[in-house]
C-alpha cells in the first residue's frame, strides 16, 4: 500500500511539472502563433484580390450556406478587399470535398462583378507530384477572368476549359467544382456580401 | 565513459534507421522530400535530446515500476512544446510536417533511449547518446528524402537538378516509394559492409 502511493505521488509531481512547463509555453508562443494564422491568411487574400488598401480581415461579412449533419449553421465568411473605398474585390474560402485525399480549401477572390481574380490553394493531401500540382501557378492561373456566364466550369476531360493534370484528374476535377459553386453562391447572395455593413464603412 | 563513442556510435555503428531499422512510421511517411526528412530529423533530435536528459536527471527519482508512463509524460510534454514552438516561428516547415510532429511521442526511437540508455546513465553520456542518435536519425531521413526527391521530382532541396524535361519517377516519390528506396539503401549498405571485412 505504501508503495502504491509512492509510485501514485511521484507520478503526479512529474506530470504537475511538466503541466505547468507546457503552459508556460504555451503563453509564451500563444500571440506568434495567433499572428502566424492571421498573417497566413491575409498573404492568401493579397494574393487572390486585386490591388487593396484596407485590410480586408477587418472588413468582412458572414452568412450562413448551409447546415451540417447536426443541424448547425455553417457560414462563410466573405473578405471585402477596397481601393481607395471602392469595392474592388471579394474573396471567400471553399471547400472541396471530393479531392483524392481529404478537403481542399480554396481561397478565392473575384470583382464585384463576379468574375474570378486569383485562386490560392490553402490546405490540401493530394499526392504528391501528380494532384499537388493544383498548387502550381500555370493551375491557378486558368481561373482568373473567367466568369460564371463566359466559361464552361468543368475540365477538358469532361468537356471544359479548365487543363487537368495528367495522371490526376480528380483534383483539378474538385477544385473546379468547389471554385464553380462558390461563385454560384456569390452571384445568388451579391447584395447581401456587398451592401452588408456598408452604411458603416 | 567514452563520450566522442557515445555520441559516434548513434551515428553511423547503431544508426537507428540503417542498422536497427526502428522508427519507421516517420522514416518511411515524410522523407517525400530532403527538406521534410531534415525538419523531421531535426525536430526528433530535440526531443530525443531532452527526453535524456531528463530521464538521466530523474532516473533515481523515478520508481522502475512506473518508468514508461512517466517517460511518456515527459517526452509528450517536449514534443507538444516542439509543436508549439514549430507553429509559432517556423509555420511553413510547420505545414509541411503536419501530422507527423505529434507523432513523434510514439517514436520507439526515443522511448528506447530512455528506457535503454538514459534510465541508467549520468546526465553528460546520456546527452551525447540523445545528440548521436538524433543525428543519425536526422542523416538517415535526409538520405532518404534526398534519393527519393532526386528521383521523384528531380531537384534537392527544391532546386531542380535535371530540368524540366526529366520525367519524373513518381513511384518514388508515392507510399510504396519509400520502402522501395530504404530497401536499397540497406542492401547496399550490408553490400559495402561486407566487402570491407
Amino acid at each position: 500500500m505504501k508503495d502504491i502511493s509512492r509510485l501514485a505521488f511521484v507520478l503526479t509531481i512529474i506530470a504537475a511539472g511538466a503541466g505547468l512547463i507546457l503552459s508556460l509555453v504555451e503563453g509564451v508562443t500563444r500571440e506568434p502563433i495567433a499572428e502566424q494564422r492571421r498573417l497566413q491568411t491575409l498573404k492568401a487574400l493579397q494574393a487572390v484580390l486585386p490591388p487593396i488598401d484596407n485590410a480586408p480581415d477587418a472588413d468582412t461579412v458572414s452568412l450562413v450556406t448551409g447546415k451540417d449533419k447536426k443541424g448547425r449553421d455553417i457560414s462563410r465568411t466573405f473578405y471585402r478587399g477596397r481601393q481607395a473605398n471602392d469595392l474592388a474585390g471579394v474573396a471567400f474560402k471553399v471547400i472541396a470535398p471530393d479531392g483524392y485525399s481529404g478537403n481542399i480549401e480554396i481561397m478565392v477572390g473575384i470583382t464585384p462583378e463576379g468574375t474570378v481574380n486569383g485562386i490560392e490553394i490553402l490546405t490540401h493531401a493530394e499526392t504528391p507530384g501528380l494532384g499537388s500540382k493544383i498548387v502550381e501557378p500555370w493551375f491557378k492561373e486558368q481561373f482568373r477572368g473567367k466568369g460564371l456566364d463566359d466559361a464552361d466550369w468543368r475540365v477538358k476531360k469532361d468537356g471544359g476549359v479548365f487543363d487537368q493534370i495528367t495522371g490526376a484528374t480528380i483534383s483539378p476535377r474538385a477544385v473546379v467544382t468547389a471554385v464553380r459553386k462558390g461563385l454560384e453562391f456569390f452571384r445568388e447572395h451579391r447584395q447581401q456580401i456587398i451592401e452588408t455593413g456598408r452604411s458603416e464603412g | 565513459m567514452n563520450l566522442a563513442r557515445e555520441f559516434t556510435k548513434g551515428i553511423w555503428r547503431e544508426n537507428a534507421v540503417f542498422k536497427l531499422v526502428l522508427g519507421m512510421c516517420p522514416t518511411l511517411a515524410v522523407t517525400t522530400s530532403a527538406e521534410n526528412g531534415l525538419g523531421m530529423g531535426l525536430a526528433t533530435t530535440f526531443v530525443l535530446l531532452c527526453s535524456n536528459v531528463a530521464v538521466a536527471l530523474l532516473r533515481k527519482v523515478i520508481p522502475s515500476k512506473v518508468r514508461i508512463p512517466a517517460y511518456i509524460v515527459l517526452i509528450a510534454s517536449f514534443v507538444t512544446v516542439v509543436q508549439l514552438c514549430m507553429e509559432a516561428y517556423v509555420y511553413d516547415l510547420y505545414q509541411a510536417l503536419g501530422i507527423f510532429i505529434p507523432l513523434i511521442v510514439v517514436n520507439c526511437i526515443i522511448l528506447g533511449r530512455a528506457e535503454a540508455f538514459a534510465g541508467k546513465s549520468p546526465v553528460l553520456p546520456s546527452l551525447a547518446d540523445g545528440a548521436g542518435m538524433g543525428l543519425g536519425f536526422t542523416l538517415a531521413l535526409f538520405v532518404l528524402g534526398s534519393v527519393r526527391e532526386l528521383f521523384g521530382s528531380g531537384s534537392i532541396l527544391g532546386f531542380s537538378l535535371f530540368g524540366a524535361a526529366y520525367p519524373p519517377f513518381l513511384l518514388l516519390i508515392l507510399p510504396p516509394g519509400a520502402f522501395i528506396t530504404l530497401g536499397l539503401l540497406l542492401a547496399l549498405m550490408n553490400r559495402l559492409e561486407a566487402s570491407r571485412k
